[in-house]
């Protein structure tokens, strides 16, 4: 009986390659975060209502401090909430 | 001459013509004070992310204006004077910005649609 590791592949197990993270205000020209456009935020929101990282936004620095500072903003005007639960 | 923003919230209990009337004595300060306003826009009452005051809704008020850079002092003044608004935020707005809020009220597209989750 083969045990797993024995078993080899004719051809190499092709890994599943993650599509390119990008900064999606460099692609799309988007120049200003608009902290009144609470839709276009929660995009960077997780449930909790907590800032997304870096990582799993793949904004590009300027943008993400941009983004956190308008998130800030729209909390302070009650516009999001500081904490929530099932936000989304 | 600079380009600001300010955001306010009213309480809720105030009646309809309270409201235009407070949003009249504003802009009339802005221009004695040769300031002049590029676009105010009332959202009205919306629910609030969280009480503020014990009040859950709020009446929204939206003023995009041009001013010298002193003038806001006074106007911190006025607003905290005024007790029937329960917060508000004065924003200074760049060059970018002045141009997202003129696309953004000409129809033009922004740019926020196309990006997806």
């Amino acid at each position: 009986m083969a045990k797993a590791n024995e078993i080899k592949y004719l051809t190499a197990i092709k890994l599943e390659k993650r599509a390119k993270k990008f900064c999606r205000f460099k692609k799309y020209g988007i120049r200003y975060v608009d902290y009144k456009d609470a839709e276009f935020l929660k995009k960077f929101l997780n449930e909790q209502g907590k800032l997304l990282p870096r990582r799993i936004t793949g904004n590009s620095l300027k943008y993400q401090r941009k983004v956190a500072e308008a998130i800030k903003k729209a909390r302070q005007m009650a516009l999001l909430p500081y904490v929530a639960d099932l936000l989304k | 001459m600079n380009n600001y923003e300010l955001m306010v919230i009213f309480t809720p209990v105030l009646s309809e013509d309270d409201y235009k009337a407070a949003q009249k004595k504003y802009l009339a300060f802005v221009k004695d004070n040769g300031g002049s306003v590029v676009h105010d826009k009332p959202w009205g009452l919306k629910s609030l992310a969280y009480p503020i005051r014990k009040k859950t809704t709020g009446l929204y008020w939206v003023l995009e204006y041009r001013a010298l850079s002193d003038f806001n002092e006074k106007l911190d003044i006025q607003i905290l004077r005024d007790e029937s608004i329960l917060r508000s935020m004065v924003t200074r707005l760049d060059k970018y910005a002045v141009e997202y809020n003129t696309k953004k009220r000409s129809g033009v597209p922004t740019g926020t649609e196309k990006v997806e989750a």
